[in-house]
């Protein structure tokens, strides 16, 4: 049924969808309203779980690490200093593998403090074990939903994984959304049913300590866990579509590629604007199109190796910046390439940060870069830039 | 008597009082148990993978959060309409007094149904011996030095069961492995009491404490006997019951047997330290009792 609803009410309708057992919430801007609407729902009865308000963003996870091992399917919200909270726990809990769900909204790191958007948050735990897939917009973010648990709780996966959505431009926005049937998530969505659990008539140790001659081996696992993960967020994804009519490409999305010499990379809800900004230039004669990436981690190498093979320059678009060096999607794009005969000059923008505004005209500078080094190469251009800084910072 | 549900084959030192505190907790608990751990002396000597002393279902994930951990578990089988099955927090000091206390502090105020174990070794000992805020006073730690200008920890014990009788506990009390009917009678009865319960047990450690060999349970007995590890127990929040001391002894009677206090006996002003840490343990005997 398709209505008009708040971001932040519409995932937590397709959270209650995905019956979760347990419920643990910890309030940070902008992802409060996410559990307001889930503790509505579960006073309304709405919704059968166990809801519980808890001390930290480290306690609300740490809860789930517990509920999990017994047995239950979890979920939690939280962004950016929430999540950097979390970060211990967050690798513990893929380590143990465990399949918590998280909803990841994305908002800037302090300091200076900023309550708005942009993905350092997400993109710093990349390395952290988990699943992490990024969002156009609130109806990908609610199918979203019920596929990271399918592939999280999936036997041959057993890892935790987040959906990244921005902060305030999803979770504030209000627009017509199709709310999921809870019947149709059934198909899509077995009931949890772990081999380990904690059980006193079957006692298991959980967490226990590895030496140097095991530690190898558990990451081992974990690596190979994602990478079969690459496989199956793909089906899941088709799977999705069969049900339920809507689809997403699976690893990445492709938007007015096929004849493409300027190829834009992004992810999140910035791609809907550069979607625009393509269709502009497109009129005006520029061969651009984008790639959206959807899986983080797992990278999709050989996805992105396909879609960007053709391409005469690259522009990777990203809300985050590596302090140091460059930004954290920019240099993976770097990396999948450089083993291939693929040749590609490729430019990386950091923008959007701390929630400043990202709109057509600044997609279209980015593009008129891109067409430079096309033409001139990357040693006159911008290899990477932190992107429409105030000229009297400089 | 039952088969003991921690096995051996751990890896803690010979003459190390957690161990003891471990049997006797689940000796009282019984089988049908879930413990979540701290990282800490216990969980590295009991698990080293591929092996594992426990026979009950046990959970470690971190070090400051298992009261959030065992809250998530309270509460996945409360959904499960399962709530027959004793659940346990077994953590060190370090954990309890200071990094977890904040988890601790949520697990209190929400009201789960768990008991709390604190095995209280007074430092941080799985990382060599370093001050906790469970550390007596003039305690030599590696991080609280004797020195030409420091005579040891400047600080008093964390009145850490204070803290849990003031968040409304529903039951509190502490224990020591040499009044081990005492302990194991404790641990039945938070049990049998419905809501967070915390026990804090008192566990001598042979190298952060530095006594002699065989002398775990002497040392457990004389902490009690001097009155600084007053036994005691509050049912919500009310004192209901204290483990009386007989003949009680003078401190130094504890304090020379252990190479943390040595420097008491040597150094100059040493027996004002000692009449401060007599003054503790007389403060003790009166606010509960012990004597009477």
């Amino acid at each position: 049924m398709m209505r008009v609803a708040e971001g932040s009410y519409a995932i937590a309708d397709a959270v209650r969808c995905c019956s979760p057992d347990v419920v643990s919430v910890y309030p940070i801007t902008p992802q409060t309203h996410i559990v307001e609407h889930l503790s509505q729902f579960v006073a309304n009865g709405e919704l059968d779980c166990e809801y519980i308000n808890v001390d930290s963003e480290f306690s609300s996870l740490s809860s789930l690490i517990g509920a999990s091992a017994a047995g239950a399917r979890t979920y939690t919200s939280t962004t950016s200093q929430g999540l950097a909270l979390m970060f211990e726990v967050l690798y513990n809990a893929s380590g143990m593998r465990l399949p918590i769900v998280m909803t990841t909204v994305n908002r800037a790191l302090s300091a200076p403090l900023s309550i708005w958007n942009d993905q350092q948050d997400s993109f710093g735990v990349r390395d952290s074990g988990w699943i992490q897939l990024y969002a156009e917009n609130v109806q990908e973010v609610m199918d979203l939903t019920p596929q990271l648990y399918r592939i999280s709780e999936d036997p041959e996966i057993l890892t935790p994984s987040m959906v990244c959505m921005d902060g305030y431009i999803l979770t504030h926005v209000y627009e017509p959304v199709e709310f999921l049937d809870p019947e149709l998530v059934k198909e899509i969505l077995p009931p949890f049913s772990p081999v380990n659990v904690l059980d006193p008539e079957d006692p298991k140790t959980f967490g226990a300590f590895a030496d140097p001659s095991w530690f190898t081996e558990f990451r081992y696992l974990q690596y190979k866990a994602q990478e079969r993960a690459l496989d199956l967020i793909g089906k899941v994804d088709k799977q999705f579509e069969e049900t339920f009519g809507r689809g997403y490409g699976g690893l990445i999305d492709t938007y007015r590629t096929d004849d493409a010499e300027i190829l834009l990379v992004s992810l999140g809800s910035i791609v809907g604007t550069i979607k625009d900004a393509v269709d502009e230039l497109r009129k005006e004669g520029i061969k651009v199109g984008l790639v959206k990436i959807r899986s983080y981690r797992p990278f999709p190498v050989e996805t992105l190796k396909e879609a960007l093979k053709d391409a005469s320059v690259v522009a990777v678009i990203e809300k985050d910046v590596s302090v140091g060096y460059q930004s954290a999607l920019l240099t993976d794009i770097k990396g999948a390439l450089y083993n291939t005969s693929i040749r590609v000059p490729i430019s990386g923008f950091a923008a959007g940060l701390g929630g400043r505004d990202v709109a057509m005209k600044q997609i279209r500078k980015i593009v008129e870069n891109a067409s430079r080094v096309k033409d001139e190469g990357l040693e006159l251009e911008t290899e990477f830039e932190i992107f429409d800084v105030n000229p009297e910072c400089l | 008597m039952q088969e003991s549900l921690f096995a051996p084959g751990h890896r803690a030192c010979a003459g190390c009082g957690m161990p003891i505190v471990i049997k006797l907790v689940l000796d009282a608990a019984g089988p049908n148990t879930i413990v979540a751990s701290s990282t800490g002396c216990l969980e590295v000597t009991s698990t080293p993978f591929p092996e594992s002393s426990w026979k009950v279902p046990w959970i470690h994930s971190l070090f400051e959060n298992p009261a959030s951990v065992a809250s998530g578990i309270e509460i996945a089988f409360k959904k499960f309409g399962r709530t027959d099955i004793n659940l346990l927090v077994i953590a060190g000091d370090g954990s309890t007094f200071d990094i977890g206390i904040g988890s601790i502090s949520g697990m209190f105020d929400r009201g789960h149904n768990i008991t709390y174990i604190c095995y209280d070794n007074e430092a941080y000992m799985n990382t060599g011996v370093q001050r906790s805020g469970s550390t007596p006073i003039y305690a030599s730690t590696t991080t609280t030095p004797i020195g030409t200008q420091s005579p040891g920890n400047l600080v008093r014990k964390k009145d850490m069961p204070a803290i849990a009788v003031a968040h409304g506990a529903s039951y509190v009390a502490t224990a020591s492995i040499a009044y081990p009917v005492d302990l194991r009678r404790k641990v039945k009865r938070s049990l049998e009491i419905k809501g967070p319960a915390y026990i804090q047990i008192n566990a001598p450690c042979i190298t952060g404490w530095s006594y002699a060999d065989g002398d775990t349970i002497e040392q457990a007995k004389l902490v009690v006997e001097t009155c600084i590890c007053p036994l005691y127990e509050y049912v919500d929040g009310e004192l209901v019951g204290v483990k009386k001391v007989r003949n009680k002894r003078p401190v130094e009677d504890y304090l020379k047997t252990q190479g943390r206090y040595k420097h008491l006996f040597r150094a100059e002003g040493g027996d004002v330290y000692i009449a401060n840490i007599q003054a503790i343990a007389d403060r003790n005997a009166e606010k509960f009792g012990l004597l009477d």
